[in-house]
This record gives structure tokens, sequence and C-alpha cells, in this order.
């Protein structure tokens, strides 16, 4: 029964009756409470710790929507046009035209002679004056194994020749518009939509389980992500999970060292809703500590700039047509009364607001059936919601997890050819979400955008997309209210805030400890504070060490 | 691989049109070897007396057929179902409710050894003008039918008569030109629905059609003809043929096999040693023998 007492430069407690201490003591993992020296001694015998003397405290991050595959993704090549940090702290800077994204090919291709398949992932040439990379590009890297590249949007693929003859697809009067032909009417190497990239990675080899899922491995990764982030709670958005993969995960999230709590949520797909629901609440019981189980997604649409989301009138700006359902809406009626019923939580991406509105609908509906009063059923990205959604999401008690991180990226081709200016300025509304009463969390979709709750806070706070235009000056927040989005509530919608989110008397003792003080900062450069790590259940862990 | 295509039948249509109902008739009653593959197992889509094993991965059903799921990976599964259970004579994809069947036929174009042979979209005579009002499903339902070979018009019998026919005409303004067949319980003919024609190749007895829905005509071309014009009259045309598959003789030698599901012709080279002919299924109401006897002799099932 050691109690540590933490001196901290300052800790910052998200908590209204003492929003601020000098000192955290800490016991069994657990939090003994947060203020002065003087005040927490009585506690008894403790060690004074003080590490963190000249750090700043901040309740853990949590991280609300993001993908363990995060981790496993660095297994192949970064090709990104963006600095982004590998899970070794590693900064691969961003490549700004083909010839160094071939050449950092051809580097990865030659340090891995063994892989029969050579993988990239994050190319993203709208940044490049969209040029298109063709299989002739890819074969400078290496023409004598299958190359694959998944773009950062998630929507597009390239191959070099090799993967292509694999693949079934070099030959002349292939005709379909996913696969774009160069002027000897042979495909030219990029693969456009799901149809066309899942049949054709899966020719060549390309694991698309481990690309959307990651691995069981990737999940160690994952964990040191989180731990330069700052993150000591992160959701693993959606896994095909079975009691098997439930056992591996509670292995390896059972190990001394991982240094997170993993929220894995079990994915709609493959189960008919009663299964779902059941399997879902018997896993519950299986939680630790360090694995907390238990919750849904369900899919409800596509995306917004592949195009599959579905949008309300007047639709998409280039007059695309409506996106695509993923779930049924007599399914999601099913899933969402039998889960109220049982006392699992279901979150359900819904990126159009015509998702958005029948997830909205049909909880609703449900809850007249299935009265809940506490149930938290959440939208997760929710990011073309109107105003009026809002209103009602907060009526019915649900919250939202607004993908912030996402206009910086994509709000530049939100603007000019998705959903057009003023659509654009209002997705993930955090103003609107929080004026109208929804509980708010805000995320990375990691690897979809790096994982960084600070770098998503400001995202949130500053509205500036990748080409400096300020997207919805409305729609910004402070950062106070920002940073409580990364703990707090994210916290909450997962019902997990009577355990961590806030530094508080009786709370796991999660913290991210920064070098500086968020608070102090300009709100612009809220994103450049440094992490130094994190501690987990009292555990602690130093970015550079791990 | 060797061997003529495995031919992939896709069964769309909206949550409750009875596509597992047709596929269980099709179990039933085709003759043939068939691979299911459902979306995902949730509720279990064969009838219980079909099913003589199950695991995790596969149903084995009697007369040598399989069912499996796909999940998110249909592709992985097609290649693996081809492997697991040799010898099939055709798989149906069963799709889920909200899927538009198109994208899945195009999948296809990535397996070889696999041939897409038609779309069959399940219509709920009961329902489908309702879903089809709800505006969440407007352009789901109409983009699933306009992806249709053959619309099945089922449950035809629970409907009263003016209903039916007030579906019909509904049916007819949203996918002008798709062949239409009505059905109770999901039974329609499977030598309409998976060409399981009594071609010589296949040994089968020459029965005739049972289905009073249906007549057929074999049709031979005087003399040898360009396959593809063939086709393409055979399903393009208002002869209000159903189906269509045979083998015709090359102009330079050789034969060419001709398979027609609605409007969708494929033609392939084929061997010498096939018996000529081309069997065409049309449905009473539109079938017309006198329009097709333009194109050659006509005899027959």
């Amino acid at each position: 029964m050691t109690i540590t007492i933490y001196e901290t430069r300052k800790t910052i407690t998200m908590s209204p009756a003492r929003p601020e201490a000098t000192h955290v003591a800490v016991r069994d993992g657990r939090i003994l409470g947060a203020g002065t020296l003087e005040e927490l001694e009585r506690w008894g015998d403790y060690t004074l710790d003080t590490t963190f003397a000249d750090k700043v405290l901040m309740p853990g991050f949590v991280e609300g929507h993001a993908h363990s595959s995060a981790g496993s993704v660095w297994d192949g090549s970064y090709l990104g046009w963006f600095d982004r940090a590998d899970p070794d702290g590693t900064v691969w800077a961003g490549l700004k035209d083909v010839d160094a994204v071939v050449a950092r090919l051809t580097t990865f291709a030659e340090a891995n002679p063994d892989e029969p398949l050579v993988i990239g992932w994050g190319l993203d040439p709208i940044y490049m004056d969209n040029v298109r990379v063709t299989r002739a590009d890819l074969d400078r890297a290496c023409a004598d194994r299958p190359i694959v590249i998944m773009h950062a949007s998630g929507h597009i693929m390239n191959m070099n020749t090799k993967g292509l003859k694999i693949a079934g697809l070099l030959k002349p009067g292939v005709n379909h518009p996913g696969i774009p032909l160069g002027s000897d009417g042979m495909p030219i190497g990029e693969l456009r939509s799901p149809e066309v990239m899942g049949p054709a990675g899966a020719k060549v080899g390309f694991d698309r389980g481990k690309a959307i899922e990651g691995s069981t491995e990737g999940l160690r990764s994952y964990g040191r992500l989180c731990v330069r982030a700052g993150v000591t709670t992160a959701t693993d958005l959606a896994r095909s999970l079975t009691d098997e993969s439930v056992t591996q995960a509670l292995a390896i999230t059972g190990e001394a060292d991982f240094p997170i709590c993993l929220v894995p949520f079990r994915i709609m797909l493959g189960m008919s809703p009663e299964d779902l629901v059941n399997f879902t609440a018997g896993i519950k019981k299986r939680s630790t500590e360090r694995c907390d189980l238990g919750r849904i997604k369900v899919v409800a649409d596509g995306s917004i700039q592949g195009f599959t989301a579905r949008l309300l009138w007047p639709g998409y700006q280039n007059g695309a047509p409506n996106g695509l359902w993923y779930v049924a809406p007599e399914q999601m009626a099913e899933i969402f009364e039998r889960a109220l019923d049982a006392g699992v939580l279901v979150h359900t991406h819904t990126n159009g607001n015509e998702a958005t509105q029948l997830a909205v609908e049909t909880l609703e509906a449900a809850l007249k059936k299935v009265p809940s009063r506490d149930h938290r059923f959440t939208l997760q990205h929710c990011q073309l919601a109107t105003p009026a959604q809002f209103r009602k999401m907060a009526r019915l008690g649900m919250c939202a997890n607004l993908f912030s991180n996402h206009h910086f990226y994509w709000g530049d081709e939100h603007y000019a050819l998705t959903v057009g200016p003023e659509r654009a300025e209002r997705m993930n509304a955090c103003r609107t979400a929080l004026d109208s009463g929804v509980a708010m969390a805000i995320h990375s979709d990691a690897p979809v955008t790096p994982l960084g709750p600070l770098f998503t806070a400001w995202a949130a706070v500053n509205r500036i997309t990748a080409s400096g235009r300020t997207l919805g000056e409305g729609e910004k927040i402070s950062v106070d209210e920002a940073l409580r989005a990364i703990t707090l509530g994210a916290a909450y919608t997962l019902k997990m805030d009577h355990q961590i989110g806030s530094i508080e008397a009786g709370k796991r003792a999660d913290f991210a400890v920064l070098e500086e003080d968020p608070y102090a900062v300009a709100p612009d450069a809220l994103k450049d504070v440094q992490v130094w790590g994190t501690v987990q259940g009292g555990r602690v862990f130093a970015a550079a060490e791990i | 691989m060797t061997g003529p295509a495995l031919p992939v039948t896709v069964i769309g249509g909206y949550l409750g049109a009875g596509k597992t109902t047709l596929v269980n008739h099709l179990l039933r009653s085709s003759g043939l070897r068939l691979a299911v593959m459902v979306n995902e197992f949730g509720a279990l889509p064969i009838d219980r007396d079909l099913i003589e094993a199950e695991d995790e991965a596969l149903i084995s059903i009697s007369g040598g057929c399989v069912c499996c799921e796909y999940g998110d990976d249909m592709v992985s599964a097609l290649m693996k179902i081809t492997e697991m259970a040799p010898g099939l004579d055709h798989i149906l994809l069963e799709s889920s409710g909200v899927a538009i069947p198109g994208s899945i036929m195009a999948s296809l174009l990535f397996l070889d050894g696999l041939r897409g042979d038609g779309v069959v979209v399940m219509a709920d005579a009961a329902g489908i003008r309702e879903t089809a009002a709800n505006s969440y499903l407007t352009d789901t339902i109409q983009r699933q039918l306009d992806d249709a070979d053959i619309v099945v018009l089922n449950k035809a019998d629970l409907v009263a008569p003016e209903d039916l026919a007030a579906t019909r005409t509904w049916l007819r303004d949203h996918v002008p030109g798709t062949r239409i067949v009505e059905a109770e319980h999901g039974k329609v003919s499977p030598q309409v629905l998976l060409g399981a024609i009594p071609l010589p190749r296949q040994g089968h007895k020459v029965t005739g059609h049972a289905d009073a829905l249906f007549q057929s005509r074999v049709l031979h071309p005087a003399e040898p003809v360009d396959a593809i014009v063939l086709a393409r009259g055979l399903a393009e045309g208002d002869l209000g043929l159903v189906r269509a598959k045979g083998y015709v003789p090359k102009p330079g030698g050789g034969m060419s096999l001709i398979q027609v599901v609605g409007s969708r012709w494929t033609v392939e080279d084929a061997g010498d040693s096939h018996a000529p002919g081309i069997v065409c299924i049309g449905l009473k109401a539109t079938f017309d023998p006198a329009q097709l006897e333009r194109l050659g002799q006509l005899d027959p099932v």
C-alpha cells in the first residue's frame, strides 16, 4: 500500500471543485487526491516523486474513435504528404512528389527482401496537384514483387505492374469505372471503389482484415503510439471480435508493460442482431482494467469524400448519386432495441446527415419501446449533422463524437467539391453540438489521421484547413472545451466517466504528462505542446523510453 | 482453371423479399450442385431438413450443395468455395438487403473461372411499393431493380389481384424492359433462373416445363451465324425471353456458347463436341414463338 505523491508544475484536473493542483497522490493505481503536498500528506507514508516537478499533468487523454491498425499500419511504408511519427517516435518526412514516393518505396522494398508483398500507405496526391501515380512509377521502386499502396483517404489503391498482373487486371478491354486506363488501353495502376480494391487486394495477398482491423501484434505498437500522444484509454473501433480474439486481446493488454486501457468495439458485421447483442453482452464480463469490453459499432453509411455517405437534399455538389447504406433501417432498429434492452452501448458511424437522421429517428422509436434513461448511444463522425439534428440528439440523450481532424486534411476538398462552402463550414459543428446540449467528444480516426488528441483539440479550436483556410469560424470552440472533449467528453461517450477523464479521488491514475501548460500557450500552438509520456493505472511510461 | 467458367447468380432485393426462400427452393428443385453464399449466417439461411452437417465455415446440404458466409470479404470467400467444394454447377450469391447487386457482379471481374450469369432481384409484392416510398430507401430500391436481369415479383399470392396488378404496373414503370417473373413462395423454375437447361453436355433428361408460366422452344439457326448478333437479338429484342442458352456453329468452324439472362448476354468459344441449338424460355404472357421463328427453325423442348 505504498503511496506515491507526484510533485508537478501544475496539475489540471478537469474537476470544477478543484481545477488545479500542485500534487497528486496515487495508491494502488488509483488517485487518492489532488491538492497541495500538505493536504495529501495526511494519507500516511508516501514517496515523493519529483519526475514531473517541471511538467504539467492532465487527465490521461481518451481517444474515442481510433483503430489499433494505427499501430500495424507501420509494418508498411508511410508515403503521406505530412510529416508523421511512427510508434518508435521516428518522424517520417512528408513526401512532396512522386520521385520521393518512389525513393522511399525503393528503400523499403530493399530493406524487406523476404516480404512477398510491398505495402505502402497514406499516399495523398490531392496535395500534389492530383498527380496520378502510375504502375510505371511504382515499377521503378520494385518490379519483381507486387506493390500495394493505400491512399490516405482509404478510397484509392495503387498497384505496380506485377500487382496488376497477379490481380488478373493487366489486360486490354477492362471496362470498369473504378479502373482508369492508360493511353495503351491497359490499366494505369490506380484502383478506385471498394468493389475493385477489395478483390484486387485479395488476389495479391493484401490482408484487408489486418489493414482495417489491425493485428494482434499491432496492439503493442498502438499502445506505444498512444503513450507518445498522451493517451491512456483508446478505443479500437471496430473489430470482428470472437471469443478467440478477445482471449488474444486480453493476453496482450494484460502484459505488465501494456500502457493503455483498450476499448474494443464489436462491429455489427457477420452476426444477426440477436447474436451480436448476446455475444457483446457476454464478453463484457471478461473486461479487465486494461481491456474494457461490451460495446457495439454499427456502420450506417460510407464517407463523404468517397461519395458513399448518405446525404439529405441537396446531396453532393457535383451531382454524384447519394451514397450507400451499410445497414438496413430494420436491422439498425433491431440492434438498437436489443442493445438497449441488454444495456449494451452502441456507437453508430454516420457521416452524412441522412444517416444521422435515420439513426436519430431509429433511436427515438427504440426508446419508446425500451425506455432507457442513460443509454449514451453515440454518433461517430456525425460530420454533417444539422443544428436541428443536434437539438434532437440532445433531447434523446445521444452523444456525438465529431471528426474535428477531418477538416484540416479534407476540408478544402469538401469546400470545393463534395458538399460546397456552406455545408463544409458547418462540418463537425462542435460549437452547435455543445450549445445544443449534446455531450461531445472529438477524435482522430487513426490511422486515417494521426493519433494525437492535442492536434485534434487544436483542429476543433482553430478549424484551419491544410491550405490555411478557416473553415467555419462560427463552429470554433474554446481551448477549455476542446481539452474537456478529449478527456471527460470522450470518457462520457464510453460510459467510463466514473473511472477516467478527470483527476479526482477514486479515479484511475491516468495522466497525460505535458512539457507545457496547454492553457498557457496560444490557441494556435496547442498542437505543438510536447508530450513527455503518460501514467496509466499508476504506471509511468516515458515516451522517450517506450 | 480448366473447363467452362462456373456461373454465379447474384440474388438481390430488400429484406423480407424472399431471397432465402428462393435459395431454398432452388436447393430443393434445381438438381444442381449449388454453393450458396450468404452475407452472414445470422438466422440460419438454409431449411433444417436440407442440412447434412454444419461447422463454423460451411454448411453441407443434401445433393452435394454447400452454404458459406462471405462477410465483408466476398472475393476471398468465392476463391475459397471453389476449392472447398469442387464439382459445383452454380454459385448463388445472396446479397444483403441494402447491397447494390451490380457492385457484386463487378467484383467477379477478378475471378478467373467464374462467370457472372445474372442478377435476380426479389421484389415483395406485398411490400415493395411501401418500401420504395420510404425516403431512406427509395434510391436504394431503384438501384437494386436497375441492376436486375430478372425481377421476381414474389408473394404474388399474398395480395389482392388489383394490388398485384398495381405493383406490376409500378414495376414496369420503374424498370421498363426488365423481365418480371411472378412467383409464390419463391417458386420460380430453376431452368429460368439458373439456366439449368437440359443441354446435352449436362446430361440432364429433357423434361420440358412443369411451370405453367413459361414456354420454351429450341432454336436452330439455319446456318452458321454471328453469335454476338444472335445473342444480342435474343437479349435486347422484344421477344419476351427470360433465359436462353445453347450452342451455335461459328462461321469459320467451332462453336459458340450463348447465354442470355433477361437483357444480359454473353458469348464464349466452345469446342466442337456440342449439339447445336439454343433453348429459349419466355413468359407465356409475352413470349411469341412466331417472332423467334424468324431466326431459325424452332423445335419443341
